[in-house]
């Protein structure tokens, strides 16, 4: 079932001196086995919004439907819909608090009631899903590397087996490799679990690369809703905000400008090599 | 000798248990020796525990070595009655820019550093106003830090070191929490201050696309130092990158990608501009050769 936004407004610090609009207006359907990125520079929304999600923020106004139930009706059970719709924060590893591996995947499944087997078997695939081996299960969760908290942290979240899966900058400050291991996970999570999935990045080659639907925030508001070879071939306007294009992107726009003769938009390395090798062969 | 010199450089975390017994050695620094010039733009690559940060942490002797030695300007690292004189030529500049800001006004925060080291009130504001301005953040100096971006935060913090005027700055990945626009600043920040204030810079990161302009590169891996070279020395050698968990930025590895196919075609490329020009060029002695 979708997770419908309906008109959604918020407003930090309201009726302070501080009072800010951080979201205006959104309306969004997310379907069931969508993989969407979200761009937008530091202060756009990004995060606000996904906050909304698993009801986290409560909107100033506006409605969100989640399999057809209003989430803001008094007796909604936000337990559930937590259940259901997973939020990694960015640094995920900060919250990792328990003395071993076991035990800190296992704090949000115990939340829901679960006990005994299921519970084990619930911790057990999580961390198979994230390729921890077993050897590291009893380990402290401080003594894995940067990479491998990271995983435990998403873990953590899966144990709870959501439908929805929300990543804040997943990838922040892990090195390339690292990087790119996170992003094959949960591409593989889309794919195997079919899991929805809501990333948010920075790195336009990350988002050009994996998702299949983008938004682009500004200013408290969805500017843009389409695929990623859309949203990048108007990457002027992208820059008016702060964002861009994937470098390959602005490689293949050069080359246009200096008479190349090229069709079309790249937004991947693929895409890319195969317009260059036409330009130079094909004239 | 260099402003910083390492002779064989050893350092381990040492873990105990409750009755201080060692139960684990780790070695993070192994034999590192490194001789950096004054006004050199050295980058430092390394993916996630290789030892990078740790060797940061030498540099102004937040850590002193297990073995070995570590020379700022010609002071010993771990002789305690150098540490000031130490910490006065290279400052650091961290990851997270809400960790190092601790004043409530931008100029209040710059002044920070000089204050403490007893510098007199009418020159600390000399100081603050030609430090901000260094990093294009004059304009914001009455403001308060916490409403700053990213970017502009790790500016302040640059400005903060800059008003102790050092010698040498050490930034340890600061880019890692930034949006692509911060990034941007705070790289070109680091680079002017290199040119125009000779600085000595070292600066610590995941991205190859920030050492482009670096003099020297170094490559971390497992505490040891395994590759050094120019940065088209090291962009020339993917495949070890690789095994070092480095990944080239995505226009080089189309460059690579497109010299599969075109026969001549020179690597490494560092750069979107040497892309298009390497791919004119090629086209344009393609279509000679046809006619």
């Amino acid at each position: 079932m979708p997770i419908i936004l309906d008109h959604i407004n918020y407003i930090y610090s309201e009726k302070t001196v501080y009072e800010k609009a951080a979201l205006k207006d959104v309306s969004l359907v997310i379907n069931d086995g969508e993989f969407i990125g979200i761009i937008g520079h530091t202060g756009s929304g990004k995060s606000t919004l996904v906050q909304h999600l698993n009801g986290l923020i409560k909107a100033s106004s506006g409605h969100i439907y989640f399999n057809g139930e209003d989430i803001y009706d008094d007796d909604y059970d936000m337990k559930k819909l937590r259940s259901k719709v997973g939020l990694v924060f960015q640094y995920p590893e900060h919250q990792l608090f328990e003395a071993t591996v076991y035990e800190d995947v296992s704090f949000g499944p115990k939340n829901l009631g679960l006990k005994g087997v299921d519970l084990e078997l619930r911790v057990y695939n999580a961390l198979k899903a994230v390729g921890i081996g077993e050897d590291l299960i009893d380990a402290s969760p401080f003594e894995l590397s940067g990479g491998q908290k990271r995983r435990v942290a998403i873990a953590g979240v899966l144990a709870m087996e959501p439908e929805y899966l929300i990543l804040d900058e997943p990838c922040a400050g892990l090195d390339p490799k690292g990087r790119e291991e996170i992003l094959e996970l949960i591409s593989k999570l889309h794919r195997e679990k079919k899991i929805t999935i809501i990333l948010i990045s920075h790195s336009m080659e990350d988002v050009a690369d994996y998702v299949e639907r983008l938004l682009v925030m500004d200013d408290g508001m969805v500017l843009k809703d389409d695929t990623p070879q859309n949203v990048f071939a108007d990457y002027k306007e992208l820059e008016k905000i702060g964002l861009g294009a994937p470098e390959v992107t602005y490689a293949v726009q050069q080359l246009k400008e200096k008479g190349f003769n090229i069709d079309g938009t790249p937004i991947n390395i693929n895409q890319a090599k195969e317009m260059i090798l036409k330009g130079i062969f094909n004239d | 000798m260099g402003i910083i010199k390492t002779g064989k450089l050893m350092f381990d975390y040492i873990r105990r248990d409750e009755e201080d017994k060692v139960i684990a050695v780790n070695r993070a620094l192994d034999d590192i020796n490194l001789d950096i010039k004054e006004g050199d733009f050295v980058a430092i690559l390394g993916h996630n525990g290789s030892g990078k940060s740790t060797l940061a942490k030498h540099l102004n002797a937040i850590l002193t070595p297990t073995e070995g030695t570590v020379w700022v300007d010609g002071h010993k690292t771990n002789d305690e009655k150098s540490v000031w004189d130490i910490r006065k030529t290279t400052g650091m500049v961290f990851q997270n820019p809400d960790n190092q800001i601790i004043g409530n006004v931008v100029e209040e925060d710059v002044a920070f550093g000089p204050e403490n080291l007893g510098v007199p009130t009418n020159k600390i504001i000399k100081r603050v106003e030609e430090s901000l301005k260094m990093v294009s953040m004059e304009k914001y100096r009455h403001h308060s830090p916490n409403k700053l971006s990213g970017g502009q935060k790790q500016r302040v913090a640059i400005a903060g070191i800059m008003a102790m005027r050092p010698k040498c700055i050490v930034l340890d990945e600061p880019t890692a929490m930034l949006d692509p626009d911060g990034r941007q600043e705070v790289i070109s920040t680091a680079l002017r201050l290199n040119k125009e204030e000779n600085i000595t810079i070292i600066l610590i990161t995941h991205y190859m696309d920030e050492i482009v302009n670096a003099d020297k590169v170094i490559v971390m891996d497992k505490g040891k130092v395994v590759m050094t070279g120019t940065p088209r020395e090291i962009f020339n050698r993917p495949g070890e990158l690789e095994k070092y968990r480095i990944i080239l930025p995505q226009v080089s590895r189309l460059a690579i990608e497109l010299s599969k196919s075109l026969e001549g075609f020179s690597l490494p490329v560092l750069t979107v501009e040497e892309l298009t020009m390497k791919v004119m060029e090629y086209k344009n002695a393609n279509n000679t050769r046809s006619y």
